[in-house]
């Protein structure tokens, strides 16, 4: 039991499995980051990411070759995630200027069920198969049993978190990305075009819920349960703090090593299924002792 | 009181204020007939004036006559209904980022800075429309880049010392008290090299000392920077110390414009202020 190559098998495949709702939850961080705003679109963003991606990929497969097929549909979903960017921002946003974060969070659960409608009519039920083009085997690294999807997902993942980062940290926009969060006519005031910016991290936002679709498509099928996901990336959110970049990757790793871990030694004492609620315990642990999470900004209040 | 060496752009304007008297080569901004309506109460009704580059030039009014509405059109935060705003002679159609990229900065009668941020942070994001260099650049963080950095820095540096705040550079501004916060708001304003500054009230809520230094910065950033000011204010001792030229509104209408004491004698704002017959 005590095996330390078992003990690091395991830790290893949670923190593979722990980048992957960081992925989902990066998504939340950068809307966050721009708006203020805890974005409830952001699950079925990356279900509705994934079933564009697929139909398109059948359509497009049906008349050519496979590997175009894909990359015509990958571009095809950047599209329309491209689109629905522009059309929250006209929509949703633009209306709702300088109005209370409450507003904004209200106006995205509508996103949500709109987003929702849509999907279940172009989706329907069903379960379609998504194939990224990497086999789902395991292979052996030092004795160590690892998916190839995890892997690739861990690799895509840490490069598209290290460019987030950078563009966030060195670039004027990521200055200006904490001021329209924080105060929206005063972003105005100072030449932010706030639009812009808005679409731009919609976009984004966009970009990485079709990047976390496509790897939990390739894992579990696109189908709707896809987009609960999310859920998991809340004590995601809630451990690495709501305005961080690396602290979405920090508490998706410590999430997915901690429940893989817990479930396979503390079930015995416990019984099973720790693993779908001992992140949210965690989470509220957090809660208590560090509120702004383990990187996120401390919140100053002037009464 | 500092000056500041070496500004660049339009700063550092020679004219003098306290003489300058509109004529049609000074002109920096003219308002027409603006009219703005928000429900069923008109706002504003045909207001038009203009400001001389230069000056200091206050509007005033009781409660609810229109002066914010027709400072947020002139800002693009209020598109107005009918009317025209002309800057340096030329229509001009007004949005928030064209009134920012032509020089206007403002501040707001509810303070709004980006809480979260140091007064360094905040007074710096004035800075942002004057970034030149590219994404690229920023991210090697190296050559031009660099140099832009710094001499943003610099400006900014001018501009603590210039408004006395060196001792709050980094604290969060949210947990700046009141009177210091309406300050790091008008730094962050004068960050953006304005030619034309609009303050909203810069004094409301605050106690003499810090009225009296509000003053004398308003002053001196008309004197020293060259901005040409536009403020709404309460204090009718302050309005009249410190402006060129007053509009005075009422119900949303314009009842008189000149100097302080022409203002100060006319009947229809002794009736406005005090509840005359014909109000």
């Amino acid at each position: 039991m005590s095996d330390p190559m078992f003990i690091l098998e395991v830790a290893i495949s949670g923190l593979l499995s722990g980048v992957l709702y960081a992925l989902v939850a990066l998504g939340f961080v950068l809307i966050y980051k721009a708006s203020g705003v805890f974005n409830f679109a952001q699950g079925i963003m990356v279900l509705f990411a994934a079933l564009c991606f697929v139909r398109l990929q059948s359509l497009f497969g049906a008349n050519g070759p496979s590997h175009i097929g894909f990359w015509a549909a990958l571009v095809g979903a950047m599209a329309i995630m491209l689109l629905l960017a522009i059309c929250v921002e006209r929509l949703v946003l633009r209306p709702l200027v300088n109005q209370p974060p409450l507003t904004l969070f209200m106006a995205t659960m509508g996103l949500a069920v709109v987003l929702e409608g849509i999907a279940s009519l172009v989706g329907g039920n069903l379960i379609y198969p998504l194939d990224i083009g990497i086999a789902d085997d395991p292979i052996e690294i030092f004795g160590i049993l690892v998916r190839k999807v995890d892997l690739f997902a861990a690799a895509a993942g840490t490069i598209l978190v290290a460019a987030l980062t950078v563009f966030f940290q060195f670039s004027r926009v990521g200055r200006a990305l904490r001021a329209v969060a924080d105060d929206h006519l005063a972003a105005l005031s100072v030449g932010i075009p706030l639009r812009h910016i808005w679409i731009l991290i919609w976009s984004i936002a966009g970009a990485v819920a079709l990047f976390a679709g496509l790897i939990w498509g390739a894992k579990l099928g696109v189908q709707f349960s896809l987009s609960t996901i999310a859920l998991k990336s809340l004590p995601v959110l809630l451990i690495g703090g709501f305005t961080s970049i690396p602290g979405a990757i920090a508490g998706g790793l410590i999430v997915g090593a901690t429940e893989k871990l817990t479930e396979v030694f503390l079930a015995p004492a416990l019984g099973g299924a720790i693993e779908s609620w001992f992140a949210y315990v965690l989470a509220l642990a957090f809660l208590l002792i560090r509120p702004q999470g383990l990187f996120g900004e401390k919140i100053i209040e002037r009464v | 009181m500092s000056a500041l060496p070496c500004l660049p752009g339009k700063m550092g304007s020679l004219m003098n204020s306290s003489t300058s008297m509109p004529s049609p080569q000074n002109v920096l901004l003219e308002v027409k007939n603006l009219s703005i309506k928000f429900g069923g109460i008109q706002a504003n009704d045909k207001v038009s004036f203009d400001l001389a580059t230069g000056e200091i030039r206050a509007i005033i009014g009781p409660n609810g006559a229109g002066k914010s509405s027709l400072l947020n059109m002139i800002n693009g935060f209020y598109r107005p209904d009918s009317g025209e705003i002309f800057l340096d002679g030329i229509k001009t159609v007004m949005r928030p980022y064209v009134a920012a990229v032509s020089g206007i900065a403002r501040t707001f009668q509810n303070i709004a800075l980006f809480k979260g941020m140091t007064t360094l942070d905040n007074i710096m994001s004035g800075r942002l429309l004057k970034t030149r260099t590219s994404f690229l650049e920023q991210i090697v963080h190296w050559g031009p880049a660099r140099r832009e950095e710094d001499r943003h820095r610099a400006q900014v540096e001018r501009i603590i010392d210039f408004l006395e705040i060196q001792s709050i550079r980094k604290t969060p501004v949210g947990r700046l008290p009141y009177g210091m916060q309406k300050r790091v708001e008008l730094a962050r304003a004068l960050a953006m090299e304005p030619r034309l500054l609009l303050l909203d009230e810069p004094m409301a809520g605050m106690n003499l000392q810090e009225k009296q230094d509000m003053c004398r910065f308003i002053l001196d950033a008309n004197s020293e920077l060259g901005c040409t000011v536009l403020l709404i204010e309460h204090d009718m001792g302050v309005v009249m110390d410190l402006s060129d030229r007053i509009v005075v509104l009422d119900h949303g209408k314009k009842i008189a414009d000149g100097k302080p004491i022409e203002v100060r004698a006319d009947q229809r704002v002794i009736d406005a202020y005090l509840g005359g017959a014909q109000a």
